[in-house]
């Protein structure tokens, strides 16, 4: 599977530099290249040859710049279709010299089967299946890596996070997880229209206060792994916790649902999802604002009627917090003893 | 309830919201008794913060009475007279302890859009825009306050509302900026902007031991205002310098050194005289940058080679021609911030008790809620001396 990638993926990046020398040619030198090519270089066909060359070089930045340029080889193989078409109305042309257009045509042919046949290797290895987390390593899908820290020790960072039934209490589009034993849960996943989408998944590997890594298990309709890590932070700031994990998005109706699940752009809605995570552990709960409470554009007013369904307070993690809570209130008490202006103490607030 | 919301460029309109609910819990509800117009909503009035949404309640400074409180508020009783920070600080992230409440890591419930155009989330902030988190604001009769157990300030005495409702915001900015340039003995103080912020800079760079401070504004009466309340003892109106320039000016009277301390209580929406405006205001208006960086400009041109430059006026985004060059050639310090209101509360309150300074000496207007688009008004074509405007809900 990675050879295949690596095979679509060198042949796009060939196809990008052949696109841009072309493309520079056809700019600078659209009389020559009509020549060249069978073509009577009037003042239209050097305005086209012109036209192409932009094309030409557009589709090989394109090509060269993304890590798997699919559209872009798509893009290609439209474009060539395009210049059959041009070169083919040359070969009716008195005007035109018709054997040396027959072979640019017969060129063209060879170099759009090149394109089909990179097109359709990018696009086939985007849909692999995803097999073992450690496979992913060197998976098709989408990877997403986000991190954020969150000031409370490992051991109960890791805790909150290893207990997987505590998961959709900041992951946004999660619906429940149930663990059922033998380190395998199942995973239930809000989707549009009131409908949802499920998959089982087991734990791979779990070290605790260090990492906890995932799959789904075989037959999953959005395969998907991921590795959680949890660092020490320097300077007493409390746990790092990196997410890295890989989905592939299926095709159709599950692929715009899947994309839903995770975020119009990949790792926006996971950054969001480490960001609740973080509330819920410094704070207790999930802070909303009048914006935030609806999804979608609406006035920073009060909601209509009743406030909306809340997720459920970590009651434990709320009873701690309002020590902490305290010890804010006592903070601006002591402040006032000190004016501003003057050093603070550095210790003001004791850690927990 | 009544509420003064956003409904686009240079439109205000007081309407009627549904009242706010407790929505955590350490939300409460505050039954606003006065509120103010601040410089910053000028900005949002002028349509130049993005991600502002028709229907949109304004207002970052207000004070009132608790009347509900989430069942996670221990320190906080209905009845209780508050003042609210501007600022949304959840008490317990590293900023917060480290007493960096205005870059609180947890108040602001949608990071995504300011993560974007500032590369990290900014702190959540009352009635200001999506990019500081979509709150609803105060220039209303009621409003939520998050975290009401970190930020508000029981105030106890018989203070009235005028004397401690700046306390919310425009005191301790003002504050905070002359704090920030580490004022010494025999200071030259310069602050662009004779506003609030700039009239609360000016009193507290003298109350920190500044020895000069030349105020800088294009209307006379504010920077008659200026000497009068703020202890300014010099003023330089820029459009009235004949030929000269801003830094010139301020060279003039230092002596050629340049001020030791430059103070930007303008922000993002400078004015001056000829081209420098001309190319940033058409630029703003072509949304090419998002600021117009005047007056930072100048202070960093004007500042004493090895002074402090504290900007503390607002601003959203990019800018250009910034003198780069000058700022570290000239081992120029800048220091800047959203203010970190809880900090300076209390202290604050001390020195108001303490008749160290007097926050009503910036009110130029008192209205009821209804008048707020008459407010708006007023304040953003400095129309019969006005310099700030409080709202009574
Ligand atoms: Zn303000
Ligand atoms: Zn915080």
């Amino acid at each position: 599977m990675a050879a295949q990638r690596s095979d679509g993926e060198r042949l796009a990046k060939a196809l990008g530099w052949f696109s841009i020398g072309l493309g520079v040619a056809q700019l600078a030198a659209p009389r020559r290249m009509n020549r060249l090519i069978g073509v009577d270089p009037d003042g239209k066909s050097t305005a086209t040859m012109r036209a192409i060359g932009v094309r030409e070089i557009a589709a090989g930045v394109g090509l060269l710049s993304q890590p798997r340029p699919t559209q872009w080889a798509w893009g290609r193989v439209a474009g060539d279709a395009m210049d059959l078409v041009l070169v083919g109305d040359a070969l009716n042309s008195d005007d035109n010299d018709r054997p040396r257009a027959a072979t640019t045509l017969a060129l063209l042919f060879g170099i759009t089967a090149l394109d089909v046949y990179c097109a359709q290797r990018l696009t086939n290895t985007r849909r692999a299946p995803m097999t073992t987390a450690v496979d992913a390593e060197r998976q098709e899908g989408i990877r997403v890596r986000k991190s954020v820290t969150v000031n409370r020790p490992a051991d109960e960072v890791y805790a909150f996070w290893r207990n997987l039934e505590n998961l959709p209490r900041f992951m946004k589009n999660l619906e429940s997880v149930q663990v059922t034993g033998g380190g395998r849960s199942h995973w239930r996943a809000k989707a549009p229209a009131g409908t949802s989408v499920e998959w089982d998944a087991e734990i791979t590997d779990d070290r605790p206060n260090a990492l906890i890594a995932w799959r789904s298990v075989e037959g999953a309709e959005v395969p998907n792994a991921g590795v959680v890590r949890f660092l020490q932070a320097p300077g007493g700031r409390g746990t790092e916790i990196h997410v890295d994990l890989r989905y592939d998005p299926p095709a159709g109706k599950l692929g715009a649902l899947v994309a839903k699940l995770f975020g119009d752009e990949p790792g926006q809605q996971v950054d969001g999802d480490l960001r609740r995570f973080k509330q819920v552990l410094e704070v207790g709960e999930v802070l909303y604002s009048d914006a935030s409470i609806a999804s979608g554009l609406r006035p920073a007013h009060p909601p209509e009627g009743q406030a909306p369904q809340l997720y459920d307070r970590e009651e434990a993690i709320l009873a701690e917090r309002s020590a902490d809570t305290a010890a804010t209130t006592s903070n601006r008490d002591r402040a006032s003893s000190t004016p501003p202006g003057e050093p603070r103490p550095s210790s003001a607030m004791p850690r927990l | 309830m009544r509420a003064n919301c956003w409904m686009g460029t240079q439109r205000v309109e007081v309407r009627d919201v549904p009242d706010p609910q407790i929505l955590n819990e350490r939300d409460c509800i505050v039954k606003i008794t006065s509120t103010a117009i601040c410089g910053s909503d000028l900005h949002l009035y002028n349509g130049f913060m993005p991600t502002m949404e028709k229907g949109d309640i304004l207002g970052h400074e207000f004070m009132g009475e608790v009347v509900e409180c989430g069942r996670a508020v221990k320190n906080l009783k209905v009845g209780d007279r508050v003042v609210v920070p501007f600022t949304i600080s959840c008490g317990v992230c590293n900023a917060c302890r480290a007493e960096a409440f205005s870059c609180c890591e947890n108040s602001n419930p949608i990071p995504q859009v300011s993560e974007a155009v500032v590369g990290h989330p900014l702190c959540g902030f009352f009635g200001y825009s999506r990019l500081t988190g979509g709150f609803a604001g105060g220039q209303a009769e009621y409003a939520r306050v998050p975290y009401a157990d970190v930020g508000p300030l029981k105030i106890e005495n018989g203070f009235t509302d005028e004397q401690v409702l700046f306390l919310s915001d425009i005191l301790p900015t003002g504050y905070m900026a002359a704090e920030m340039c580490d004022i010494q003995p025999g200071d030259f103080v310069a602050v662009w902007g004779a506003g609030p912020v700039g009239l609360f800079a000016m009193a507290s760079a003298k109350l920190l031991g500044a020895e000069r401070v030349v105020a800088i504004d294009r209307f006379d009466y504010r920077l008659q205002r200026a000497v009068a309340r703020a202890g300014a003892t010099d003023v330089i109106n820029y459009e009235q310098l004949d030929g000269t320039t801003v830094v010139d000016a301020l060279k003039e009277l230092t002596g050629g050194r340049g001020p030791d301390k430059c103070i930007d209580a303008v922000g993002m929406e400078a004015h001056a005289p000829g081209l420098a405006y001309a190319y940033d205001r058409t630029k703003q208006a072509l949304k090419l940058e998002i600021d117009r960086p005047i007056a930072v400009r100048e202070a960093i041109m004007a500042c004493r080679s090895g002074g402090t430059v504290s900007i503390i006026g607002v601003y959203g985004g990019m800018v250009d021609k910034f003198p780069l060059g000058s700022l570290m050639n000239r081992a120029i310090t800048i220091k800047t911030g959203q203010t970190h209101v809880p900090r300076y509360m209390k202290p604050l309150l001390g020195r108001i008790e303490r008749g160290e300074i007097d926050p009503t000496m910036v009110i130029s207007h008192i209205l009821p809620l209804a008048d707020a688009p008459k407010g708006y008004d007023m304040f953003v074509n400095k129309m019969d001396g006005c310099e700030k405007v409080v709202l009574k809900a």
